[in-house]
């Protein structure tokens, strides 16, 4: 039997049908069309899944559909505002954080949330909070470079 | 027809013991380790019990005498908290140690008990702060010690329909603290090669009066190490005193030899993680610990 989840995705009140194993990533990529969160290892190691649950940063491959019912969920489509992107988004393609891109979406929205609680971390600090993000691709220090480009723009600094 | 998979989140304990008495039950919590098994097929649970909407498991609630730390509160939680971190500071570093951002945005200390893992990070520094475990179950609650709670590797003393509700922790006395070191090969998201948690209690002259001593991932189960902690009572914390604890908890361990190191290595690492949090200890216990 399917269950009916009424929940909270990117500000906006929408449901979905699933069954109860079901996972939240592929709610939102199956049943939602929320295709930007991406599936790497669906066991948590990867971080390419990962979205916003009430506030914290979580693998949507580990949370089970269900569980957001009356919650709250940020997904990478949340980022941006319309058309215009966010200045994470700016300054990954700047620096060329990336290159197949499907580690990009989990990366961005993990270094969103280290920034909301943290305006001006250090390269370890944020190394650290994204060390549950594995990028095949850039080596990190793109990606490094990019998020701490992004906590000074967003205080106000020119570098 | 085959049974059909269930969600259930229930509000209250009662309901959730009724649940889990029915075959096929598993407790959901942070579900770091329940889905990772779900995916491998070690574990096809009929019911989910989601226990994350019971008040009891999802609350911390620091009292004047001890600490309620409910089982499912998850560990990013724990390590927010700018109270527990200044009277568990090894706690509340164990905690910090369990995976990444993600996981720790999940996973609970209740899950990672309930999990047991013989390298399971929170136990022995659960062990060294002296939690109880509180249980409920149909025949009511009852009470365990965090060292007598697991009884093998994936083994815990919970029995049917019984459910880990979460932790009462003494408050340490003043001068008094708690560290906690695992060593692994590298510096983040690895499971312990060994784990050590040290709490220590000092009287005014900065005598040691109390110890508490437990090893991870040197045996099946956590390890309390009696004459470890004898070593340190007494003493300042000397060089001499931590060696001897050391010592004591390498004589102790009973480590086997696997992929991450050999039974002769973790038996060295216990004597060198055991010698290095005794000393943190002793010096945040100076400090002023929780005074």
């Amino acid at each position: 039997m399917k269950l009916h989840v009424l929940t909270t995705v990117n500000g906006e009140a929408t449901e979905f049908l699933c069954a109860p194993e079901q996972n939240l990533l592929e709610a939102l990529r199956d049943e939602l069309h929320l295709t930007g969160t991406k599936e790497g290892c669906a066991t948590g190691d990867c971080g390419a899944c990962s979205v916003i649950l009430d506030g914290r940063l979580v693998c949507s491959c580990l949370v089970l559909a269900a569980e957001a019912s009356g919650r709250s969920i940020e997904t990478i489509e949340g980022v941006a505002r319309g058309q215009e992107l966010h200045p994470l988004q700016k300054k990954f393609l700047e620096h060329a954080a990336l290159q197949c891109g499907v580690c990009t979406p989990g990366f961005i929205v993990a270094a969103k949330a280290l920034l909301e609680r943290n305006p001006d971390p250090s390269e370890e600090e944020t190394r650290y909070w994204l060390a549950g993000n594995l990028c095949r691709c850039t080596g990190y220090d793109k990606i490094i470079r990019a998020v701490l480009d992004t906590a000074a723009e967003l205080r106000g600094e020119t570098r | 027809m085959r049974d059909e998979i269930r969600y259930e989140a229930p509000s209250s304990l009662a309901r959730a013991i009724e649940l889990l008495g029915e075959s096929g039950a598993r407790v959901l919590a942070g579900g770091t380790d329940l889905l990772v098994q779900m995916r491998s097929g070690r574990a096809t649970p009929r019911v989910f019990v989601d226990v994350k909407r019971i008040p009891e498991t999802t609350r911390i609630d620091l009292g004047q005498s001890e600490l309620w730390l409910g089982a499912a509160v998850p560990a990013a939680a724990v390590v927010e908290h700018a109270e527990l971190a200044r009277l568990w500071p090894g706690l509340v570093e164990a905690v910090d140690l369990i995976g990444s951002t993600q996981i720790q945005g999940r996973a609970s200390v209740g899950g990672n008990l309930c999990n047991a893992s013989p390298a399971a990070d929170t136990t022995p520094a659960l062990c060294a702060v002296s939690a109880r475990c509180v249980i409920a179950g149909p025949r009511g609650q009852r009470e365990v010690s965090a060292e007598q709670f697991t009884t093998g590797p994936g083994a815990t003393v919970l029995g049917p329909g019984e459910l880990l509700v979460g932790f009462r922790i003494p408050r340490p006395p003043a001068r008094a603290s708690d560290a906690y070191l695992r060593f692994i090969p590298r510096t983040e998201m690895d499971i312990a090669v060994v784990g050590a948690g040290v709490s220590v209690a000092l009287d005014a002259a900065g005598r040691c009066t109390a110890a508490r001593v437990a090893l991870g991932a040197v045996a099946p189960t956590v390890l309390l190490v009696v004459d470890a902690a004898s070593a340190l009572v007494g003493s300042r914390g000397e060089e001499a005193a931590v060696t001897r604890a050391g010592v004591a908890a390498s004589a102790a361990a009973r480590p086997i030899s696997d992929k991450r190191g050999t039974a002769d290595y973790r038996r060295r690492i216990a004597a060198v993680l055991v010698r290095r949090a005794a000393t943190a200890a002793f010096e945040r216990a100076r400090a002023g610990g929780s005074a």
